[in-house]
């Protein structure tokens, strides 16, 4: 199976990604995410960032996770390359990631304004997750 | 679908009131706009929308409405400014996207034989895409911006005050307060004052090729066909989207009790009266401040622009609207006059003569209403009318609005034939990111003259010109 995969949707971009944990499917989102933007493998491993996030439920923890890409890249420039470890506790996570925050460098296809929460699911089907998200572009 | 459609013309239709709806939900559109916004959620949420508490007569949807986030893009829902509250999802996350115009005393072939060398100077005085601005300013400055609008701009040397008495709300919403928008909402804006931003944002050099109502024209000060104009459409880029995401998080936080009771979360509201109600339209208001500030500053630098080309050119702005905002209105309603929060996402307010809030020069004929058609199509000049004030409190479309997602558009659309095709029109395109011209080929619009033509048929906006585009800077 796919780590992700995008469907249809007349106005905006929507995915769905999946992994064998929720860690794992949380970081397939990412890529995803970061993949409307700009092909995460063609993004240089040039630094280091690590971050958390907490909130109030799954959702809710998915949509803050995501949103920290578009903040990150839209005040430091900061472009995704690979996820070097990620841990979901609850309703908290911790990601050390690697990228480039030389935005300068890159030509980036379309550009996501925000996560949102329509038809946003998470869902864990005989130990397999999936995590569907709609971004408004 | 939904199946339970009354037709009460050709080109408006009715989801009568049942179940959760409070009011019925009013539909302007042709029988095929209809079954198209049948293919996707757009006639859901905007039954959707009729649910909310305090909503007056009917939940709207425009002729250019498509599937959105609460709100379909295209919606239009008065809620009492006492029993009602305010939704974010009935803006929607760019906060303030609008439309500008400049008219000029250019001519089109003038301007046809000079359009590289212009598209050129325009491209470098106007960031696009995600280019950093090349205005930089303080904390402090960002929240003046954020507090006086486009008139901090004036008193820093952009533009002038005729600028301001021809923008909607005069660039400033006085009920704007910066200390409500977060640190994330500013870091996120800071560099991004002046700047057009990515997606559908555009710049544009066009043309009068049409004129439907002379009187009104000459009123606008559109005096002949071939006349230039420039159209800046551009929004309050992420600071706004922060600001829009940050208290559609809160709100849901604050109020388990109301998601509950609404179809869908994305619709969440605050309570009339509630801190949040007040918070949250505060920091929108500075938001729209921001917008009208950067398109401003940006209508300055177009004639910077446009100068370095033609010294001789003058630029004059007819109007600047806002198509993403809450409003605090009065309108008369039921046979008496109401106070509402007026949402409208994906529309334009086009008020009818002589409401007080139209700039004196077009009071007596009726709101510009600025209907921009997507990149390279044609875009229209309307008017409000006496009739839109009781149809649609004074509400009309502001665009073509999508029918192909962008995937489908890649596919479909090969950026360079694209271009190419624009180009044997006689249409220059210089873009951020030429994957943007594929995602924003015409064909993935609505056409943009039955946006117009039902509109003027609705009597909610009427035809004063049709403008089509001579070169275009895509964000």
């Amino acid at each position: 199976m796919n780590s992700y995969e995008y469907l249809p949707h007349t106005a905006d971009i929507k995915f769905k990604a999946y992994g064998a944990t929720l860690d794992e499917a949380f970081s397939n989102a990412a890529y995803a995410f970061t993949d409307i933007m700009i092909d995460h493998e063609k993004v240089d491993d040039a630094m280091e960032k690590s971050f958390s996030v907490q909130s109030e439920n799954l959702d809710a923890l998915l949509y803050d996770f995501l949103e920290q890409f578009i903040f990150f890249l839209e005040t430091e420039g900061f472009l995704l390359h690979a996820i070097a470890s990620m841990q979901i506790n609850g309703t908290s996570l911790s990601i050390t990631c690697r990228g480039d925050d030389h935005l300068e460098k890159y030509e980036i296809k379309t550009h996501i304004k925000a996560v949102t929460y329509q038809q946003m699911e998470i869902r864990e089907k005989e130990k397999y997750w999936s995590v569907q998200v709609i971004v408004d572009v | 679908m939904i199946s339970n459609l009354t037709r009460i013309s050709d080109i408006e239709w009715e989801i009568p009131q049942s179940g959760d709806m409070r009011v019925p939900t009013r539909i302007f559109a042709t029988k095929q706009m209809l079954q198209q916004m049948q293919q996707d959620r757009t006639l859901h949420q905007g039954r959707n929308i009729a649910s909310l508490p305090g909503i007056y007569k009917h939940a709207l949807v425009l002729p250019d409405g498509h599937e959105g986030y609460g709100f379909p893009i295209g919606g239009v829902a008065a809620l009492d400014i006492n029993d009602g509250g305010i939704s974010p999802g009935g803006i929607g996350y760019d906060i303030n996207c609008g439309v500008r115009v400049l008219r000029t005393n250019l001519n089109r072939d003038e301007v046809s034989q000079h359009i590289t060398p212009l598209l050129e100077a325009l491209f470098s005085h106007v960031p696009a895409g995600l280019g950093s601005s090349n205005i930089h300013i303080s904390k402090q400055q960002l929240d003046e911006v954020l507090n006086h609008g486009a008139t901090w701009a004036v008193e820093n040397g952009y533009g002038s005050e005729s600028d301001l008495s021809c923008c909607e709300e005069q660039g400033e919403m006085k009920s704007a307060d910066a200390t409500q928008v977060s640190d994330k909402a500013k870091q996120r804006g800071r560099k991004q004052l002046a700047t057009l931003g990515a997606g559908n944002h555009f710049l544009e050099m066009q043309y009068v090729e049409k004129i439907f109502d002379e009187e009104t024209a000459k009123r606008y000060g559109f005096t002949h066909e071939n006349q230039v104009t420039v159209m800046i459409h551009c929004g309050s880029r992420g600071l706004g989207h922060q600001v829009c995401s940050d208290y559609l998080r809160t709100m849901e936080q604050a109020f388990p009790d109301i998601i509950k009771t609404i179809p869908d979360k994305e619709l969440i509201y605050a309570p009339a009266h509630h801190r949040l109600c007040n918070k949250y339209f505060q920091a929108m208001s500075a938001a729209a401040n921001f917008a009208w500030c950067n398109r401003h500053i940006i209508g300055h630098q177009v004639r910077k622009a446009v100068a370095s080309v033609f010294p001789s050119a003058e630029l004059s702005t007819l109007y600047d609207i806002a198509h993403n905002i809450a409003k605090q209105e009065t309108h008369a309603i039921d046979g008496s006059h109401k106070e509402v929060f007026l949402h409208r996402k994906g529309a334009t307010r086009a008020f009818g003569p002589d409401h007080p809030a139209i700039p004196l020069p077009y009071r007596s004929c009726g709101q510009p209403v600025i209907l921009p058609g997507s990149m390279g199509t044609a875009s229209y000049i309307l008017k409000g009318t006496t009739k839109g004030m009781h149809t649609t409190f004074g509400s009309a479309p502001h665009g073509a609005g999508r029918v192909m997602s962008r995937h489908a558009a890649k596919k479909q659309f090969q950026a360079e034939r694209v271009q190419r095709k624009l180009e044997e029109d006689n249409i220059y395109v210089k873009s951020a990111s030429w994957r943007g011209i594929a995602e924003e080929a015409p064909g993935v619009y609505k056409d943009i003259d039955e946006v117009a033509e039902v509109s003027h048929q609705a009597g909610i906006g009427t035809k004063v010109i049709r403008l089509r585009p001579i070169g275009v800077i895509k964000g």
